[in-house]
């Protein structure tokens, strides 16, 4: 019974049988791969072998791909060059191959077969219940946000010296400069900038100070020029915005550099803010700053630049710090609950990390059971 | 020394951008000028000959040809929306540039989250889950050490806490791990800088002078 079973399965699961080429639908995926596999050749000449694809019953077959030795006898299309897409019906053949690139047997030529997406990716599972946990406490900071229950910030050192920042531009008439870093709106730092671009934008304003703002992405310049416009308007002083503060350079990263340069030695900002994404040219930025006497605050999340922005700045918000500044600057409720969220989280990790150490210490002693290093590597695998 | 025309400009527009670290001067400004204006034409062309002929043109011309109209709206609606970012130049219609401006935000923001989970947080994780601990081996010791970093680098980075008492004590060891990884970036990324700047001398000196063999 057993074997009659097995053998359903498998003519089940083997979706295209053909000549000895067996074609198989990888799961959880959208569709953009399939698994070709075959018997091996006998021939004792053979080195490998070539796989064939034709994507059509009246085309010919194609080169796809070949394979370096006659044991392996697995392929895997996936290769963008000749995009797979959910619901195309595709034939695989394949030919054993000589060394000196003779083609020798057809092991075979598949059926068609056409590729599924899967719904739900599985392997991900661990990811959705991480991002379901985050959302999950973001969601319920807000809510206890918005009935009124104060939500703490503890006091960053580098933000704390903004106001003062901001007024010694206004007393030495000179404009605060601000680079929302060299990244696009993808970018993680640059929604952070920009969070904190208004409040600073709104206290220029207040204080009847100029702002510049120069940007090396469309995209960012678009946004960040609402922003700061934004910002006049709230301060009640929407005359004053000048469209010229704001304003987009060069894409090209040292072009960036060699203008802004110009502009500090030029306009002599009495205060340069850096907060965004750096590269190489956080050092140039800083270094030029520092050499007309600015106040300077930096702050990214590129962790190779922050070394630099700490030598050369006055103040540097590190990391995680510049996501915070914008809840810390507008001690808006929901902001405060976002990050009282994020500390929640970080509490589970440190958590998760002294506990499971300490228990795969003691398995080591007193166990001694591979299960709970497997279930760790289960939890945390990533595909 | 070079006959080459191009490697004269090259070697002219090098001085000219070094000259900046004498003081700011009417050749740098020239040199800067002339590399945010190329770099910005060349921006132009690029998006011109990469995005907007084969992503938009193109296949917005094949549509029509093919009378594929799925085709021509999958590609007309999100070419539709971008083109609102011109509505930026028409200051009573530029509320209507804030569209793809959302978009693009909502868009990036939600896709960075699964990402951002898979590389920041997982591998980080299970890298720092001490796996073992044999006393006299001295690596049990650096992944007890990477742990206690990790631990109080973190606690660092609590912002609803106040830092004091034993959370105060524990982000200060953290800042201390913090800035010793700076100070190893520091050498590690000024050495990487020398390298550039070695670069540029072996151009000046070898390429344009031919003093260097």
């Amino acid at each position: 019974m057993k074997t009659i079973l097995g053998a359903f399965i498998l003519v089940v699961s083997f979706s295209a049988i053909n000549g000895g080429v067996f074609v198989e639908d990888l799961p959880n995926d959208d569709g953009s791969a399939l698994l070709v596999f075959w018997n091996p050749t006998d021939n004792p000449e053979a080195v490998g072998y070539l796989v064939y694809r034709k994507d059509s019953p009246g085309e010919g077959f194609y080169f796809l791909g070949r394979l370096s030795s006659p044991a392996e006898t697995v392929f895997v299309d996936c290769d963008p060059r000749y995009p797979l897409e959910a619901g195309m019906n595709v034939s695989y053949k394949i030919v054993a191959v000589s060394q000196q690139e003779t083609e020798l047997d057809v092991i075979g030529e598949s059926d068609f077969f056409s590729s599924s997406a899967s719904i739900f990716n599985k392997t991900k599972v661990n990811t959705f219940l991480a991002a379901a946990l985050a959302f999950i406490l973001i969601v319920y900071f807000i809510n206890s946000a918005k009935k009124g229950k104060l939500l703490f910030i503890r006091k960053i050192a580098g933000l704390d010296a903004l106001d003062e920042a901001v007024g010694r531009a206004t007393e030495m008439g000179r404009p605060v400069l601000y680079v929302p870093g060299l990244s696009t709106m993808d970018d993680i730092a640059t929604v952070a900038s920009i969070n904190i671009l208004g409040p600073v934008s709104k206290k220029v304003a207040e204080y009847e100070s100029t702002i510049i703002v120069p940007s090396a992405d469309p995209i960012v310049y678009t946004v960040t020029s609402e922003v700061v416009k934004e910002s006049y308007l709230e301060a009640g002083r929407p005359d004053a915005f000048n469209s010229d503060q704001v304003f987009f350079i060069s894409e090209h990263q040292f072009a960036f550099v060699a203008a802004v340069n110009g502009i500090m030695l030029r306009e002599k900002p009495a205060t340069n803010l850096f907060l965004g994404m750096f590269w190489a040219e956080s050092l140039l930025l800083a270094e030029t700053g520092n050499s007309t006497g600015a106040i300077q605050i930096a702050g990214t999340d590129a962790v190779t630049q922050l070394p630099f922005f700490i030598t050369s700045c006055d103040y540097t918000l590190i990391g995680e710090e510049l996501y915070a500044a914008s809840a810390y600057l507008s001690k808006d409720p929901v902001l405060c609950a976002t990050i009282k969220a994020q500390d929640i989280e970080k509490g589970l990790i440190i958590v998760l990390l002294v506990a499971l150490s300490a228990l795969s210490v003691l398995n080591l002693f007193v166990f001694k059971s591979d299960v709970i290093w497997r279930l760790i590597s289960a939890f945390f695998r990533v595909e | 020394m070079s006959t080459s025309i191009w490697v004269w400009i090259a070697a002219f527009l090098t001085l000219t951008i070094y000259s900046f670290l004498y003081k700011d001067n009417p050749l740098y400004r020239f040199a800067e000028h002339v590399f945010v204006g190329a770099s910005v034409g060349w921006s132009i062309a690029i998006v011109w000959h990469m995005t907007a002929i084969p992503y938009i043109a193109m296949p917005l011309r094949d549509a029509f040809i093919q009378s594929n109209w799925p085709g021509f709206i999958y590609v007309a609606i999100p070419t539709l929306l971008g083109s609102l970012y011109f509505f930026r130049f028409f200051p009573k219609q530029s509320w209507l540039a804030r569209w793809p401006i959302a978009l693009m935000m909502g868009y990036f923001n939600g896709i960075s989250i699964s990402p951002s989970i898979e590389t920041n947080i997982f591998p980080q994780v299970q890298g720092t889950i001490l796996t073992g601990f044999n006393p006299t081996s001295l690596n049990s010791w650096w992944a007890l050490l990477l742990l206690v970093g990790v631990v109080s680098t973190l606690f660092y980075f609590f912002f609803s806490l106040k830092h004091e008492g034993i959370v105060g004590k524990t982000s200060r060891l953290g800042i201390w791990f913090v800035m010793i990884a700076f100070g190893a970036s520091f050498g590690y990324t000024i050495m990487a800088r020398v390298s550039l700047l070695i670069g540029r001398i072996q151009f000046l000196l070898h390429d344009w002078l031919g003093i260097l063999r």
